[in-house]
């Protein structure tokens, strides 16, 4: 029995997960010996902050059993919107009135979210969809296409604060690496708390494993639903804003396309996208994985037109791993 | 109603089971407390009378069987026990007390507590969590201490006396497991009186043996348990008293020792059920022959035939072959070797067009994803097998197909207002008449059941095995693969019982019935 449980765990899909990094990281640094360097670190977690929030986003919604194809389009909306203010309404140099108003219209949207799901019982990835189109459409409608590239002082202030800066002892570079990405890694910890720890967290598991029985049980389904896409909403307007800051680009297009990346993560991580299934861990290490590949892809000498090529790669070999295991896990129940 | 003095008086073939165990006959529990008692519920829906007047009396540590076939009133009276819908007239006692306006949380707060058939249970959730976790909603938890998920676990485990890995995830279990952990997460939620619907249908036999254990345990305990059930040889088994119901009403009520398998069927159908042994006129003119038909691992040697107006019946354990020689006659999985006639022709299998070709038909075990479209209507699944003969040019003819669809649902009384529902709102008994008449639309020559009345209540039974017997007299061959002995007993004219891949005995069936 115990060999058996170290067995399931050593060919986890999260193990696995760590297999493939290893075994990725180690071909890099075989071919550039650079790579084993602190600066990669350092990289990699800056270049993953993004794409942690978003994920860290649509894996609530696919735990509790539904899908969010939206929050790219309500992103774009809630950096632009502030920042459309302040450069061009009125100067109001807070970051508190950025976050904020980035956060309200994030909520705005995921309310929206929620009640065409939960209230008006649309299929999600329909609802989404047409949320998706709503934000986009009204703002460029409403507030044009421009591109705002100047920071606030205030968030000028927050962009220059780092959390460490490091010399390359090899290179002789420096690497810096942002206050904000404190953002995706506390609110990792949260999450993975609130989802194990929580009536609201397994409340998501198991609006995602079984509405009907969930229902009889007791269960809120419909508040667990809002209580998913608003925390989409909310949280990807914190996000877009986090992207505002580190790349000095608001427009109303920059995240659009984002959301089939931050899919892939959340399966690749183990999140099943029939719902119930997965957790932070898993979504973290898929999410580095997807880094990694992204980032050190050159160092291989592949040229980078194939980076595209060789991330669709890497997700079609991450999800046959993912579908791989549950179908383990049904045929476990077979025997 | 006062048929006590000949509680085994039975001639008929269903009372095989019957005669050994019968449990619940000496248990005395007069004195035991009624828990819950139903006085005259009515309930209707639109104008439909689901319940007309139902009385009922459940006493605490006593298992109660309520029968009926399809569409009795079963699962509005479960509904208006468990508060689920309030019954328009009628009294519903619970532990000596009235309830009036029950709402399902009054219900649950008072112990009742209802498994229906898809368990509502949480697949991608631990057992432990799957037991535990109605019971912290309830008690409006905010916060999950692990520990006490998995102490209750335990308890409820140790209660129900099963033994279930506590973290196992609950897809990985098979369905008795699933349903050990909703009698798991009844008992620690202080299921006072524990309700069954259909409990038995997923079950293979052994594990309805562990599940009866479990309830004696339970009722050991002084809990309260109504199955609901058709199956007659279940009941024979378990039950300590028996309520049947037809069509919305009360029919009769009693200990399990007042019923015999006449009044049982008489009870259930309103009719005298009693149904005859098959014995067709001999005849020497061969249907159907194979010889030493071969699939290796499967069967082997397999040799048989059959002459017209026979039915024969193929048995034997699970795993002994039964199944797949029709599955190789049907060309899922074809022989590898052997020789296989048809009205004298010898004809190849090779693949299921093959077998269509040469007019075999087949209704596989498991209808519902093998053999019917459930969303689409019942003219769409009788035609579904024979739609080339429609074809005039590139178009189809309609009125022909409707013309064949009503002539089956008349000819074999399926049970529907018109051939336009779709298949899913018919009870077991039609949706398997619509599995049959999607077959007997490409007129076969030889028809295979395998299974043909599993799930299939008393009434719609013998229906089909008159249906079955009627084919057979027109030249049809007819096989049906089972492990319902009294079903083959009474309907096969030939009976041939495999072994490990091997027949074992050929019978023309005229021997004991213990034998087998």
């Amino acid at each position: 029995m115990n060999s058996k449980k170290k067995h399931a765990w050593l060919t986890s899909n999260q193990m696995i997960l760590v297999y493939i990094i290893a075994v990725f990281s180690l071909i890099v640094g075989i071919r550039q010996p650079a790579f084993w360097d602190f600066a990669t670190v350092l990289n990699t977690m800056r270049a993953a902050i993004f794409t942690m929030c978003f994920a860290l986003c649509e894996m609530i919604v696919i735990i509790s059993g539904g899908i969010d194809v939206s929050f790219p389009a309500i992103g774009c909306v809630a950096m632009y919107v502030p920042m459309y203010i302040i450069n061009r309404v009125a100067p109001i140099d807070n970051a508190w009135f950025a976050f904020g108003l980035a956060v309200l219209i994030g909520l705005a949207f995921g309310l929206l979210n929620g009640f065409l799901v939960a209230i008006l019982n649309l299929p999600p990835l329909i609802a989404t969809l047409a949320t998706s189109s709503i934000a986009s459409g009204g703002v460029v409608t409403i507030l044009g296409t421009r591109e705002f590239t100047v920071l606030p002082s205030s968030l000028q202030a927050i962009y220059n604060t780092n959390l460490i800066t490091y010399t390359s002892p090899k290179t002789g570079f420096q690497y810096v690496l942002n206050v904000l990405v404190l953002v995706p890694i506390i609110v990792c910890l949260l999450i993975a708390w609130m989802l194990k720890y929580t009536m609201l967290g397994r409340g998501l598991y198991v609006i995602g494993g079984n509405k009907t029985a969930a229902r009889v049980a007791g269960f809120n389904v419909k508040k667990l639903q809002f209580a998913a896409y608003v925390w989409s909403g909310v949280f990807v307007g914190v996000a877009a804003m986090i992207y505002n800051i580190l790349m000095h680009s608001a427009t109303t297009s920059a995240l659009m396309g984002d959301e089939m990346i931050t899919i892939a993560a959340c399966v690749i991580g183990g999140v099943r996208i029939t719902g119930g299934h997965g957790g932070v861990g898993g979504v973290v290490l898929s999410v580095i994985l997807i880094t990694l590949v992204q980032n050190n892809l050159n160092m291989l000498g592949i040229p980078t037109s194939w980076q595209r090529f060789v991330v669709g790669i890497v997700l079609l070999l991450g999800t046959i791993i993912t579908s791989w295991q549950t179908k383990r896990s049904m045929k476990m129940s077979q025997a | 109603m006062n048929e006590s003095e000949t509680p085994y008086g039975s001639e008929t073939v269903w009372g095989f089971f019957s005669k050994k165990e019968r449990p619940g006959q000496n248990m005395g529990n007069e004195e035991n407390k009624v828990f819950l008692k139903l006085k005259g519920i009515k309930k209707s829906f639109g104008g439909v009378h689901a319940l007309r007047g139902v009385d009922l009396e459940i006493r605490e540590g006593e298992i109660h069987c309520l029968a009926g076939e399809n569409g009795c009133g079963k699962s509005t009276l479960i509904k208006a026990i468990s508060g689920v819908h309030e019954p328009d007239e009628g009294e519903i006692w619970i532990n000596g007390e009235k309830v009036e306006h029950m709402k399902p949380i009054d219900a649950i707060n008072r112990g009742i507590q209802v498994i229906y058939q898809d368990f509502a249970v949480f697949p991608n959730l631990t057992v432990a969590e799957n037991i535990a976790l109605n019971g912290e909603v309830k008690n409006r938890k905010k916060f999950v201490n692990w520990k006490e998920i998995h102490q209750i676990a335990e308890r409820g485990m140790a209660q129900v006396g099963a033994e279930l890995d506590p973290d196992m995830p609950l897809e990985q279990l098979p369905v008795a497991g699933k349903q050990m952990v909703a009698i798991c997460r009844a008992i620690v939620n202080d299921a006072k009186l524990l309700i069954l619907d259909e409990p038995t249908t997923a079950l293979t036999e052994k594990e309805v043996g562990k599940l009866w254990e479990v309830l004696r345990g339970l009722k050991k305990k002084g809990i309260a348990i109504m199955i609901v059930n058709h199956k007659l040889d279940e009941i024979y088994q378990i039950a300590d008293s028996l309520t049947i119901l037809r069509n919305g009403k009360y029919i009769s009520s009693g200990k399990i020792s007042e019923y015999n398998d006449a009044r049982f069927m008489k009870d259930m159908t309103g009719r005298d059920l009693v149904e005859t042994k098959y014995d067709p006129a001999p005849s020497d003119e061969e249907v159907f022959r194979v010889d030493h038909l071969t699939l290796k691992g499967r069967f082997e040697d397999v040799s048989f035939s059959m002459n017209k107006g026979d039915i024969l019946g193929l048995t034997g354990l699970l795993g002994s072959g039964r199944g797949e020689i029709g599955e190789a006659l049907f060309g899922i999985t074809p022989p590898e070797s052997g020789d296989i006639y048809l009205n004298g022709k010898k004809i190849e299998i090779h693949s299921v067009a093959d077998a269509i070709k040469n007019k075999i038909g087949y209704v596989p075990e498991d209808r519902l994803t093998q053999g019917l479209f459930m969303e689409r209507s019942i003219e769409d699944n009788t035609i579904a097998s024979s739609i080339r003969d429609y074809f005039h040019g590139m178009s189809l003819n309609e009125k022909e197909m409707r013309e064949a669809s009503e002539r089956w649902l008349k000819d074999l009384s399926i049970a529907a207002p018109s051939i336009d529902p779709p298949v899913r709102t018919l009870s077991g008994g039609n949706a398997q008449k619509v599995v049959i008449a999607k077959w007997l639309n490409t007129h076969p020559k030889l028809f295979i059941l395998n299974g043909p009345t599993v799930g299939v209540d008393v009434g719609a039974k013998a229906e089909i095995h008159d249906i079955l017997r009627g084919l057979a007299k027109q030249g049809i061959g007819i096989i049906i693969i089972s492990d319902d002995l009294p079903e083959l007993l009474q309907n096969c004219n030939k009976i041939v019982i495999m072994n490990k891949g091997k027949v074992r005995l050929v019978t023309d069936n005229k021997i004991d019935k213990l034998s087998l």
